[in-house]
């Protein structure tokens, strides 16, 4: 499509780009079709379902445990937000009510993931500025900080850790020693990454009133997380509607008034030393106990239980087995869950028909709304500048096109 | 027959430092690899040979044998040349830089410059240009969008940055009275105000200084002004079609570039082969000689690891922002220096 202007003595034409899917900064596979005068963005369309993968209908075929591996897959930044949001809105539809241990371990783990995905998109948007070492800086914190995810859960991206009603497994002993020698050096490169760009007069320039988003637009358009809040609203999923034990935890919610590429940065840096104190106080208010609740009609008994006892026994093959006869069946009915993941709010809205499957699984994941917006937001921008909007959205493409 | 000895000294001093630089080329590319790691908390090549030290070696086979693939819809004339010029242009600028004093064995004698031409400054001026007829012809011929943009941002940064490269030259030619390197080198080797500094350049003409680092790192298209390559929004830029020994011609053209803009550097502002108390003026001995190229190398050296340093540390500009540094700022502030110079008669 070109446009020609007729009362311009020289005939220009604006010049469409494909920017993306094979693109090396719109991250994942994401699509853009740019209409530019020059180097100025005169139309972004965003285009979206390259990345499609069908899990909100795999779902449909899984029983509600097996859906958790599916939700690691969405957004590959923060794998364990995922299994937790997921776990939560089966456990609301149940009615189930976590032990004190498993709480505080799944926020420690949230937390944890909300430090990796930060520090992979901060590093990420430093280099899609050309800062290349802050990525890499951040790179290295993000594998000590998944080091911990294989300890507690035997994977580094793809952890599955949450069953309904608990966790897979206890965190083995060695890891709170482990993620409290890590979480000094964790503090300290926020800081490092801070003293490398924060005050950068290039850094500042290239993102200071670039992809502002105003108050109205971010309520209007769905935005959430660390890019509504660096807008000045002050919107957290873990104050306003507290779930697992944050009500407990004290913290605070880091908001920047500007709105601009700037803001969201600065909110995602202060969000990761907030992170590491929430981390911190968890460890020091660790209950003791079990991980997993006792009713066996959802939650598998323990190994221990399954072979001495004959009710463990059945229960094991009750759950296991195949059949609408058996398996964990949730109540009819429907949920709608939300959780404060790293890019926003992630919800999950199920419907059960009473069967071992879920009927409907919708999941609204805070990258489809961030990226319908990048379009609006891109118009009158320079192309350097797309890819700066771009990372400081952090757009998933995995749960973009779920 | 008579041979005319001093031809064939020039010839062989032609030709040892055209392979000469050559062979600092891997050399920049491996100290680049591994301070960029160091920079990195990595450890950088070390797989191939001692330390690593083969690394540039296997990049050299691999770029060789690469397919050398020229895509259906490029200007086939246009896009073989492009890679040449962006890779001969700083190599000829090396001819006129002196790096060592005159030395004088059994009569004949021996300056470490290749062509001693009395408007030195303005042929590198000249020559420099043309290495960014590379970009742009490289951009324009690949047919490619991106390439385009790449092309368009390399000549829009050529034009707004040369000006103030001339500029801040004009400043030193004015300090030093002559446009030939030799005597701009000489110059520098006075004491300043009657001690023992050195009148370096860098010491009386600060603001040209600036100016010119400024505009090199522009020239040489590395980071923070490397926008006609921009690897994260135009993915390679000019040479985003470009494979094989063409890509690598392109690859070699900067890092040339990087040792003759800090060769140049070192000429214009930093005392080029005169160090106090190491190297002696008039002193035509073999041994002030080697050692007044030492001196020379080890400032090259230095600046270079400055240029890999700022380029592992900072952001990059975009394309306005650029141009506002170079017509608001860089031209403004070396046409003040001219004034400057003229007044107080910097000498």
């Amino acid at each position: 499509m070109t446009v020609n202007y007729q009362n311009n003595e020289l005939d220009t034409k604006r010049m469409v780009l494909n920017f993306g899917p094979q693109h090396p900064s719109m991250h994942g596979t994401l699509r853009c079709v740019l209409e530019l005068d020059g180097e100025v963005v005169v139309k972004a369309t965003p285009h979206m379902g390259y990345l499609h993968t069908g899990f909100e209908k795999l779902a449909e075929y899984r029983t509600w445990n097996q859906v958790v591996p599916i939700t690691d897959r969405m957004n590959y930044l923060s794998p364990m937000s995922n299994n937790i949001g997921y776990a939560q809105a089966v456990e609301e539809l149940m009615g189930i009510e976590l032990p004190p241990k498993a709480q505080y371990v799944r926020v420690i783990m949230a937390e944890l993931s909300r430090f990796a995905d930060h520090v992979i998109s901060v590093g990420l948007h430093g280099m899609d500025l050309g800062a290349f070492t802050v990525m890499l800086w951040g790179f290295i914190e993000r594998e000590k900080a998944y080091d911990l995810f294989e300890i507690a859960t035997g994977g580094r991206l793809t952890t599955s850790y949450t069953r309904i009603g608990g966790l897979a497994r206890d965190i083995p002993p060695e890891f709170i020693p482990a993620l409290k020698s890590k979480l000094c050096k964790f503090m300290s490169i926020v800081d490092e990454i801070e003293y490398m760009l924060s005050n950068n007069r290039i850094f500042m320039d290239r993102t200071q009133g670039v992809g502002t988003i105003t108050k109205e637009d971010a309520i209007n358009w769905g935005v959430s997380g660390p890019s509504l809040r660096a807008c000045g609203i002050e919107w957290d999923i873990r104050k306003s509607r507290p779930y697992l034990c944050y009500k407990d935890l004290d913290f605070i919610v880091p908001i920047a008034a500007e709105g601009d590429t700037y803001a969201r940065y600065k909110v995602r840096c202060e969000e990761m030393r907030q992170s590491i104190r929430i981390i911190e106080q968890c460890l020091a208010k660790l209950p003791d106990g079990p991980v997993n609740i006792f009713d066996h009609k959802a939650r598998l008994p323990e190994k221990e239980e399954v072979y001495n006892t004959i009710e463990g026994l059945i229960h094991h093959f009750k759950l296991i087995m195949h059949g609408d006869q058996h398996g964990m069946h949730p109540p009819k009915g429907e949920v709608y869950s939300c959780t404060e993941v790293p890019n926003g709010n992630l919800g999950f809205f199920l419907i059960s028909d009473g069967t071992g499957k879920p009927y409907r699984m919708r999941v609204r994941p805070p990258s489809l709304y961030h990226y319908q917006l990048f379009g609006k937001i891109a118009e009158g921008a320079m192309i350097a500048d797309l890819v700066a909007i771009m990372s400081s959205f952090n757009v998933i493409a995995g749960e973009l096109d779920r | 027959m008579q041979i005319n000895w001093q031809l064939v000294i020039d010839i062989a001093k032609a030709v040892i430092v055209f392979f000469g630089i050559l062979t600092c080329i891997p050399i920049l590319v491996y100290a680049e690899r591994k301070i960029c790691a160091y920079i990195q908390d990595r450890r950088g090549p070390n797989r191939v040979g001692p330390l690593g030290l083969l690394q540039p070696v296997a990049d050299a086979i691999k770029s060789f044998f690469k397919e050398d693939y020229t895509p259906s819809h490029v200007d086939k004339v246009l896009f073989t040349l492009a890679p040449a010029m962006a890779f001969i242009a700083p190599a000829l600028v090396f001819a006129v830089i002196p790096f060592g004093h005159l030395m004088e064995i059994k009569g004949y004698k021996i300056l470490p410059q290749v062509f001693d031409m009395n408007i030195g400054i303005l042929f590198v001026l000249m020559i420099a240009s043309l290495g960014g007829y590379g970009l742009i012809l490289g951009g324009w011929s690949s047919n490619n969008k991106y390439s385009l943009l790449g092309g368009l941002r390399a000549s829009a940064q050529m034009l707004s940055y040369e000006i103030a490269m001339g500029l801040a030259v004009i400043s030193i030619i004015m300090t030093a009275g002559s446009t030939r390197m030799a005597d701009i080198v000489g110059v520098q080797t006075q004491g300043l105000w009657g001690t023992c500094i050195p009148a370096w350049n860098i010491i009386t003409q600060p603001i040209a200084f600036i100016v010119f680092l400024c505009t090199a790192f522009a020239e040489t298209n590395r980071l923070p002004f490397d926008l006609a390559e921009g690897d994260s929004e135009l993915i390679g830029g000019y040479h985003t079609e470009y494979s094989s020994m063409k890509f690598a011609m392109f690859f070699m053209g900067e890092y040339l570039a990087v040792l003759t803009m800090s060769a140049l550097i070192v000429t214009l502002f930093l005392g080029g082969w005169y160090f106090p108390g190491i190297t002696e003026v008039g002193n035509t001995s073999l041994l002030n000689g080697i050692l007044s190229i030492f001196v020379f190398g080890t400032k090259v050296g230095m600046l270079v690891f400055f240029f890999i340093w700022t380029r592992w540390t900072l952001p990059r500009f975009r394309y306005d922002q650029l141009m506002k540094l170079g017509w608001k700022i860089l031209l403004p502030l070396a046409l003040f220096n001219i004034i400057l110079t003229a007044i107080l008669g910097l000498r």
